[in-house]
């Protein structure tokens, strides 16, 4: 078989595999955006307000949290991996809590790469807005709630911006997930393929390990999926960026 | 006629740089009161130590008949030299004063239609207030001043990004707020003209120093002051 051949052979099988809905294929995929959608929404509802107070309140280690928003924005993955990992191992200082290899604990991971990149991003908006919009808030009568609802209506599309880079870097990610994770599946075999439903298995770490089995055309498929999930992202972020 | 308010002993400073230096002012209630010098010489500074957005290094600011601290401000709009525009519908910028104070939504809606129809810019309500040219975002940011009825309207050089017809309206307009609503409307400008055809009294702003209060008569044809005389030939005074 000519490499040609193998290729077009993977990719026919990929997209059999996922106009034919196939359950493994589909039950990586929910685990994904299951594990990805909730550590962003969780980082969202942390990152928003986090941004809002070093925008607007000078307290006390302010620059400090600053900077370590700026470097938790370039985190290496398999370090945040890897710090959790001791975390919750069951000798860890967190063990008793048995959540390693578990969606909860990649949650965690994602959670913690993904706050400082919404939070930095929304803050840059926020930052953005003229000071001349907040002072006409006030010569209008607005008080300083009113200027904060006035900033969010200005830095709207650089928020939901900020968002969308959230988790379109938690879809992506593989090294942390796959670390507290472990890229579980269930025993026996759903679909004819790999093995049995997602437990941990999400479409990087998935693509990972089928990939070193060898099994091209899964691997093909889960990266279809993935980059499709990721231009629908970054395409709706373009849009949001141009009428913002 | 009576005194609105008093600024008494005001100076300010930016860092070292004195701005305002020992500012004594009355402003009368229902007058249209001209603030004019040369660019620099603090004219914006003072205002928007009137309408209490900068604190003034000294002195103090006496206000009559009105009750000072959070809803004294309620009561007067400022009207920055730069057209303000909030990302939104040039509805919801002119209507932004009115929600705040919680009026209703069919009132809201009546005034700021009557208040775009003043200004010139009858059904621009749904346009995108970004959109809109230099001259028509100051008469919407005009529009958005005056549509809560203030009391006392702070003004800053109100039209100069306008062309003729639009500047004598809207000097057509502040006449008319001030003639039937009674308010009480100090304007920050460099143009005579305006003066001449607006104001009752002119303060002259010279290097934070105000050199000459005089009746607008008064500082046409016997400015106390020789550069106040200066700059109403409109010879350059720096
Ligand atoms: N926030 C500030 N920080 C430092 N300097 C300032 C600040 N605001 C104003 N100034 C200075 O104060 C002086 C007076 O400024 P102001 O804006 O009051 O002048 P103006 O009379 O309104 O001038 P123009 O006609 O050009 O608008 C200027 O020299 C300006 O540089
Ligand atoms: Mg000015």
């Amino acid at each position: 078989m000519s490499s040609t051949e193998f290729l077009i052979q993977g990719i026919s099988k990929a997209f059999e595999l996922i106009f034919s809905l196939n359950p493994y294929i589909l039950s990586i995929t929910g685990v994904s955006i299951k594990v990805s959608g909730t550590a962003t929404i969780l980082a969202t509802l942390t990152a928003i307000p986090l941004a809002y107070a070093l925008a607007f309140l000078h307290f006390r280690g302010r620059q400090a949290l600053i900077a370590l928003v700026n470097t938790g924005m370039g985190l290496p993955p398999v370090f945040v991996g890897l710090f959790i990992f001791i975390m919750l191992v069951p000798a860890g200082p967190l063990g008793f809590a048995n959540k390693i290899f578990t969606p909860q604990a990649m949650i965690l991971a994602q959670y913690i790469l993904v706050t400082p990149i919404i939070t930095g991003i929304s803050l840059a908006a926020i930052k953005a807005v003229p000071k001349p919009i907040i002072e006409t808030v006030y010569t209008l009568g607005g008080n300083w709630k009113e200027a904060i609802i006035m900033t969010f209506r200005e830095a709207r599309f650089g928020i939901i911006t900020a968002i969308l880079a959230g988790l379109g870097r938690a879809l992506a990610e593989v090294g942390a997930i796959l670390i507290v994770g472990g890229n579980i599946a269930y025993t026996g075999s759903v679909g004819g393929i790999g093995e049995g439903a997602s437990y941990t298995r999400t479409l990087t770490t998935a693509i990972t390990s089928e990939t070193s089995k060898g099994d091209i055309s899964t691997s093909i498929a889960l990266g279809i999926i993935l980059i499709s999930l990721n231009l629908s992202i970054n395409m709706l972020a373009n849009f949001f960026q141009r009428r913002g | 006629m009576e005194e609105l308010f008093r600024v008494e002993n005001v100076c300010m400073a930016f860092g070292k740089k004195e701005v305002l230096k020992n500012i004594n002012l009355g402003i009368r209630r229902g007058e249209i009161f001209a603030l004019i010098g040369p660019s620099g010489a603090g004219k914006t500074t003072l205002l928007r130590i009137l309408n209490l957005f900068e604190k003034p290094v000294c002195g103090t600011l006496i206000f009559n008949g009105l009750d000072t601290g959070k809803t004294l401000r309620r009561r007067m709009s400022l009207l920055f030299q730069t057209p303000v525009v909030f990302n939104a519908s040039v509805f919801e910028n002119v209507a932004y004063g009115l929600k705040v104070r919680g009026f209703d939504k069919r009132i809201i809606e009546k005034k700021v239609v009557e208040a775009l129809n003043t200004v010139g810019l009858p059904g621009m309500g749904k346009e995108k207030a970004r959109m809109l040219s230099g001259g028509e975002a100051q008469r919407m940011a005009f529009a958005r001043a005056i549509v809560y009825d203030p009391e006392i309207l702070l003004l800053d050089e109100p039209t100069s990004n306008l062309d003729p017809a639009n500047v004598a309206n809207i000097e057509d307009i502040i006449k008319r707020i001030r003639d039937e609503r009674g308010t009480t409307i100090v304007i920050a400008t460099h143009n005579i003209h305006q003066v001449r055809r607006i104001a009752d009294r002119v303060g002259v702003l010279l290097n934070g120093e105000l050199i000459e209060v005089n009746s607008k008569d008064g500082i046409f044809t016997a400015p106390q002051d020789e550069r106040s005389a200066a700059f109403i030939r409109g010879e350059m005074i720096y």
